[in-house]
C-alpha cells in the first residue's frame, strides 16, 4: 500500500523563467548514458538522438489508457509521486525498466531491457519532461516507438482521480510497422500499458478496468524515414546477443556480458543478473 | 479549472491564417486550439502561422496537440510555421524535435517571407 497523500512539491524558480522551465529536459545531440544502473544492458541509446512521432516511418496512433482510482483518497500528484518511484516495479514480466539513481526526472535515461515476442530489444527512454502530476519519456532512435509517452493523473468532475497513459507515436521503422500490425507488438504494447496502470491502482489500494481509447492521425508511411531500420535496436540487439555467444532466452540471466560494439551509437554494455522469467524487477 | 489560455485568429491574406496563442497550452486546450484553426480560415488555407509571443507555460500536453495539429495540417498540404518563441520554448521544439517539421522564426514579418518562399 502507498503512503498517505502529499502535497505537490514547489518549487524555487526564477521569476524570470516560464513556470514550465524546471520540467523540461534540456535538448541534447546525442543521448548519453552516464553510469549503467546494476542489471542493466545499456545499448542502443548512448550516442543516439531522440525521435519523436514526427521522425518515424508507420501509421501515427495516439493511445490513451484510463484508469478511474475509484475509491482512492490520493490526490493527482501523489499518484505521480508514487508512480515516478515504482515505474520500474509496475512493468511485466519480460519489461525491465532501469531508471537512473536521480529517478524519473528531466534529461535522466531510463535503460530499458526487455524481451518482445521472445527477442531481445534493448533500448532506453528520455525523460523529456517531469512535473508533479504527469512525466513524459521520449525514445530515442532505433526504438520499436518514435514518439513519446506521457504518464499522468488529474482529477474528473466528478472527484474521482483518473490514471493516465497517453502515447504519441509511430513504428520507427518498416520491420516494427509489420510487427506491430501482424506479430501482435501492438497488443502487446496495449497489454504492457494496462498492466502498469493496473498495478498502479493494486499500489494505491484500489482496482478498477483500464479503458483504451485510440486513433489513428496520420495514416501514411514516411517512406523517407525507412531507413530507420539501420538503427533498429531489435535486430542490434540480437546480433549483439549474438556476438555475445548467448542466445537471447537466457542471455539475461548470465552474470556478465562481454561488451561489444565500439564508436557513436555502440555503448557499453554491462552486466549481472536480472532474469525476465521470474520477476519483473532489475 | 479552465486553461488561462486565449487563441486569437486573423488572416494575413486569402491562404495564410494566423493564431495568436496565449497563456497557457496543455491538452486541455485541443478543443480551443482546433477550433481557432478552424477559425482562421481551416482547410481552406494554405499555410498555418503560429503566434506564441505571449506562451506563458507550454506542458508534455501542449507539445502533443501540437502534433495533432501538425498532422491535420499535413493531411491538407498545409505548411505550419511559428514564431515568437522565447529561448526556452525554442529548445522544448529542439528537444522533442518538431523544429524539423515546423519552420521557427523570429518574427511574423520573417514567417510571412518564409511562407511564400
Amino acid at each position: 500500500m502507498a503512503s498517505l497523500p502529499r502535497e505537490p512539491e514547489t518549487h524555487e524558480r526564477d521569476l524570470t523563467e516560464p513556470r514550465d522551465a524546471a520540467y523540461w529536459a534540456k535538448p541534447v545531440a546525442r543521448l548519453n548514458v552516464a553510469r549503467v544502473p546494476p542489471g542493466a544492458i545499456s545499448l542502443n541509446v548512448a550516442g543516439r538522438r531522440v525521435a519523436g512521432p514526427v521522425q518515424g516511418f508507420g501509421q501515427m496512433w495516439l493511445k490513451t489508457y484510463r484508469l478511474r482510482l475509484e475509491g482512492s483518497s490520493a490526490t493527482p500528484a501523489h499518484v505521480v509521486s508514487v508512480w515516478k518511484e515504482h515505474l520500474a516495479h509496475y512493468q511485466p514480466k519480460a519489461n525491465h525498466f532501469f531508471p537512473t539513481v536521480p529517478g524519473v526526472a528531466p534529461g535522466e535515461v531510463v535503460l530499458i531491457n526487455a524481451v518482445v515476442e521472445g527477442m531481445p530489444v534493448l533500448t532506453g527512454v528520455l525523460v523529456a519532461y517531469a512535473d508533479d502530476e504527469s512525466f513524459t519519456l521520449m525514445t530515442p532512435e532505433g526504438h520499436p516507438e518514435s514518439g513519446w509517452v506521457t504518464f499522468s493523473a488529474y482529477r474528473e468532475e466528478a472527484g474521482c482521480v483518473i490514471a493516465q497513459v497517453q502515447s504519441i507515436a509511430r513504428a520507427n521503422d518498416p520491420v516494427y510497422e509489420f510487427g506491430f500490425r501482424f506479430l501482435g507488438g501492438a497488443r502487446q504494447q496495449e497489454r504492457i500499458w494496462t498492466e502498469v496502470l493496473g498495478a498502479l491502482a493494486a499500489e494505491l489500494g484500489v482496482r478498477g478496468q483500464v479503458m483504451l481509447e485510440k486513433a489513428c492521425l496520420d495514416t501514411r508511411f514516411q517512406w523517407s524515414e525507412a531507413k530507420n531500420i539501420w538503427q533498429n535496436a531489435m535486430i542490434r540487439s540480437v546480433l549483439y546477443m549474438s556476438v555475445s555467444r548467448l542466445r537471447w532466452p537466457g542471455v539475461l540471466k548470465l552474470a556478465h556480458v562481454a561488451v561489444v560494439g565500439s564508436g557513436r551509437g555502440q555503448d557499453v554494455g554491462a552486466s549481472v543478473a536480472c532474469d525476465p522469467a521470474t520477476d519483473r524487477r532489475a | 479549472m479552465a486553461p488561462a489560455t486565449t487563441m486569437a485568429t486573423r488572416r494575413l491574406n486569402e491562404t495564410t491564417g494566423v493564431i495568436d496563442i496565449k497563456g497557457d497550452l496543455t491538452s486541455a486546450c485541443e478543443a480551443a486550439l482546433m477550433d481557432a484553426y478552424v477559425r482562421a480560415g481551416g482547410e481552406r488555407l494554405r499555410r498555418i502561422v503560429l503566434n506564441f509571443g505571449a506562451l506563458e507555460y507550454m506542458n508534455s500536453g501542449g507539445i502533443g496537440l501540437l502534433v495533432t495539429l501538425l498532422v491535420r495540417a499535413h493531411r491538407q498540404n498545409q505548411r505550419l510555421l511559428v514564431y515568437g518563441l522565447s529561448e526556452h520554448y525554442r529548445e522544448i521544439f529542439e528537444l522533442t524535435r518538431l523544429d524539423d517539421a515546423i519552420g521557427i522564426y523570429n518574427s511574423e514579418t520573417e514567417a510571412a517571407a518564409a511562407a511564400y518562399a
